[in-house]
């Protein structure tokens, strides 16, 4: 393309661009639609792609298209491979998008869609992207190691063993956290409760499958699991609508609670092939549709958004969480924007894949950059419905009460009309019972997706099963990371055992694998009756604590990477390869700026959450009053727990954010040399192949 | 246009094997020397079993 179109071309998408972000910044009264909101995050993520992610690649990381990647240089055919940059792309995007990005913008709509949706793009551009990319490309020269590997190595042993217990904390809280919002979003619902039963011996049955009939055709069982799921669906339907049946369906929160710790259980102790790899299978084979269909339906529907830019909940007062823009916006949207968990992803499979450097760029930073489109379209799917409609159904019964004409009383008083008639029109409509305190969010994004989907095809006749397809959906999503998360957390724990007695780290014995797999689901299942017994809510002090835990990750991650880019900036070694450019200091700003932020945002959160007055933000403040009230002494320590973890990761990370500081000082200063831990260069050999 | 249709429909086809563990699968009977079967397939999984438990996903 000649260089004056180019030029012409990039200003035209910047300022269309500017013109949405400011059309949704300042737009007031009139409602929006929504393509302005894809619009200006399409415009964002290709002016930053195009240009901040070159930056990064050509000055900060200086990627070096000659340089053999761990791929090429250890490849066994087995983990390091070299492959095709889309596939990996594609690899690495079905790992690190789950239900987060659908879940947190749902919760944050309660500020209204602005907050939300300016923190998506800039968060992702400036962060999360940042965050991917360059631990992405810092793995992949260090021949694939994990983030608490590198943080040991280049930070020190207290930069490793705060990563370990962030990651290992991060897998508890997020279990429990996904594992209350299914909870939330089957209770009472014999229709969605059955057809997620269902999965789980179409799961087996996939397995048996692959095993017996069809070795390796994974794809083709998928699409089995899927037909099958379908038709779990209709089934689900007449499960609802016939009385005897539905009465042993219709399960209660404690119910389903001790249904999914021992499915949790269960999960992590049998056999990877027999339940966890066909889950898997099937949930990314859905997950990847239904994204897709979902953007479809977005702008082939082109919906209004009905939710104010801001709501008056932007003083602290939610009835979704409670606490201010800042910092609870920041924590409630996390995988949108920027996910510490990514990092662990960025450092797993994916920098084993990459065959060039060069390639890091678009798999970290386009990976995001497509997460955050997703973050974007819940966000849409939120506020296309009516406020009062999402206030209904988000908002526990401690806050709005038990009583639907209670409750719709209260949603209006606050200027978002709602009646129980309503109300109740819609849970017929989407085959409920009810659809007031479904908390958790993925109630809410289903009812939005539900529309999206029955307004763009069947119409809402179809309503009833597109809401359970997205409920399904969900929480098939969330029913793997249980299986994935409390399996990567019992091997954790082994891994840390076996330094104690060895037999608990060999990870085949099998009293190892159930005392480690009751210790992780013991652990989480501990959280997520806490949750389920909170009046209010459970997500309320849950997902904060799980927000918190995220970003306190992305800031071990940011600093890993602050800290390697300042000693790239100051080796002294003999570069191999003089065709690489310097690095310069300052460039550092890159992944300092996002850490700054996540430091400010991390530690106010958490000062909010321990020690604020208002007993529905701080712990100890909600613990004094329980105290107060009599309230049961394990309620009390409940919150004191919550209190104590999070004082605990908090002071945790500061010792690797002083211990980062103190080596960057000392390496700036000179007393101490910048070396870097990157493997020996080695030239590749496909630079032919590849061009 | 039809060679670039086509390369995408490859790409996508090689994409979503590579997420389902068929190219995986394809490069084990490789390097065994295995032909497909429910006991080579057995072994392929035993083989990644720890790979894929230890593989996180995110939220």
């Amino acid at each position: 393309m000649p260089k004056f179109v180019s030029v012409v071309l990039w200003i035209a998408v910047s300022l269309l661009g500017a013109f949405a972000l400011a059309t949704i910044a300042f737009h007031r009264g009139e409602q929006i639609n929504a393509l302005w909101l894809v619009v200006a995050a399409v415009s964002t993520y290709a002016v930053a792609y195009r240009f901040y992610s070159a930056f990064i690649s050509a000055k900060v990381l200086a990627l070096d298209p000659v340089r053999a990647t761990p791929a090429e240089r250890l490849e066994n055919g087995r983990d390091f491979v070299p492959t095709n940059k889309w596939v990996v792309f594609g690899h690495h995007f079905a790992a690190i998008a789950g239900p987060g990005p659908l879940v947190g913008p749902v919760l944050a709509a309660q500020f209204g869609y602005l907050p939300g949706t300016l923190w998506i793009i800039a968060g992702a551009v400036l962060g999360g992207c940042v965050q991917d990319f360059v631990i992405l490309l810092l793995s992949v020269r260090r021949d694939g190691k994990s983030l608490t590997e590198m943080a040991k190595t280049e930070i020190g042993r207290v930069g490793g063993m705060v990563a370990y217990v962030a990651v290992l904390s991060i897998v508890v809280i997020l279990l429990a956290v996904v594992a209350l919002i299914v909870v939330n979003a089957l209770k009472s619902s014999p229709w969605g409760a059955f057809t997620i039963a269902m999965t789980m011996p179409i799961a087996l049955l996939m397995g048996l499958y692959l095993r017996r009939i069809r070795p390796g055709k994974v794809l083709e069982s998928s699409v089995l699991g899927f037909v099958l799921v379908i038709a779990a669906i209709f089934g689900g339907q007449w499960v609802s609508q016939t009385p005897s049946w539905a009465a042993v369906w219709t399960l209660t929160a404690p119910t389903l609670a001790i249904l999914i710790v021992i499915y949790g259980f269960a999960a992590s102790a049998l056999p990877v092939w027999l339940l966890l790899a066909p889950r898997d299978y099937l949930s990314t084979f859905v997950k990847l549709g239904t994204i897709v269909l979902l953007a479809i339906g977005i702008v082939a529907l082109r919906p209004s958004l009905h939710m104010p830019p801001l709501t008056r909940f932007a003083d602290g007062n939610g009835p979704v969480f409670a606490g201010k823009i800042f910092p609870f916006a920041f924590i409630t949207i996390a995988c949108g924007a920027i996910s510490g968990f990514h990092a662990l992803i960025s450092s797993g499979t994916t920098p084993k894949l990459i065959r060039r450097e060069t390639e890091t760029r678009m798999v970290g930073y386009g990976g995001m950059l497509a997460e955050s489109l997703v973050a974007i379209m819940a966000m849409i799917a939120a506020c296309s419905l009516q406020p009062g409609v999402y206030f209904a159904v988000n908002s526990p019964a401690g806050i709005v009460g038990a009583a639907p004409a209670a409750a719709a009383t209260t949603i209006s008083g606050w200027g978002f009309p709602v009646t129980d008639t309503q109300m109740a029109a819609l849970a017929h409509a989407v085959g409920e019972q009810t659809l007031y305190n479904r908390t958790g969010g993925a109630p809410a994004f289903a009812v939005g997706m539900a529309e999206i989907f029955s307004d763009t095809l069947g119409g809402e006749a179809v309503m009833a099963l597109w809401y359970h397809f997205a409920i399904m959906f969900e929480a098939l999503f969330i029913l793997t990371i249980l299986d994935a998360g409390t399996r990567v957390g019992r091997f954790m724990l082994q891994d840390a055992l076996g330094h104690i007695w060895k037999p608990l780290g060999r990870t085949s014995w099998y009293p190892s694998i159930l005392f480690t797999s009751a210790v992780i689901v013991a652990a989480w299942g501990y959280f997520l009756w806490q949750g389920i017994k909170d009046p209010l809510g459970g997500i309320n002090s849950l997902w904060p604590l799980f927000g918190i835990c995220n970003q306190l990750l992305a800031t071990v991650a940011l600093c890993v990477a602050s800290t390697i880019i300042v000693k790239m900036a100051l080796a002294k070694t003999e570069r191999v390869n003089t065709a690489r450019p310097t690095v310069r200091l300052g460039y550092v700003f890159v992944t300092l700026l996002p850490l700054c932020w996540l430091v400010a945002v991390t530690f106010t959160a958490s000062w909010h959450k321990v020690l604020d007055p208002n007993p529905r933000i701080g712990f100890l403040s909600h613990a004094r009053q329980l105290v107060a009230a009599g309230a049961n002494p394990r309620l009390i320590f409940n919150d004191r727990l919550d209190a104590g973890l999070t004082a605990m990761l908090v002071a945790m990370v500061s010792l690797i954010l002083i211990e980062s500081a103190v080596a960057c000082l000392r390496i700036i200063s000179g007393s101490k040399p910048a070396v870097t831990k990157e493997a020996p260069f080695v030239r590749t050999t496909l630079a032919e192949e590849l061009g | 246009m039809m060679n670039r249709i086509k390369k995408v429909a490859t790409v996508f086809r090689d994409t979503l094997r590579e997420i389902f563990d068929e190219s995986a699968y394809r490069r084990f009977l490789e390097r065994s020397q295995l032909e497909s079967s429910p006991n080579a397939y057995a072994i392929f999984q035993k083989e990644n079993e720890q790979l894929k438990s230890r593989r996180p996903r995110c939220c």
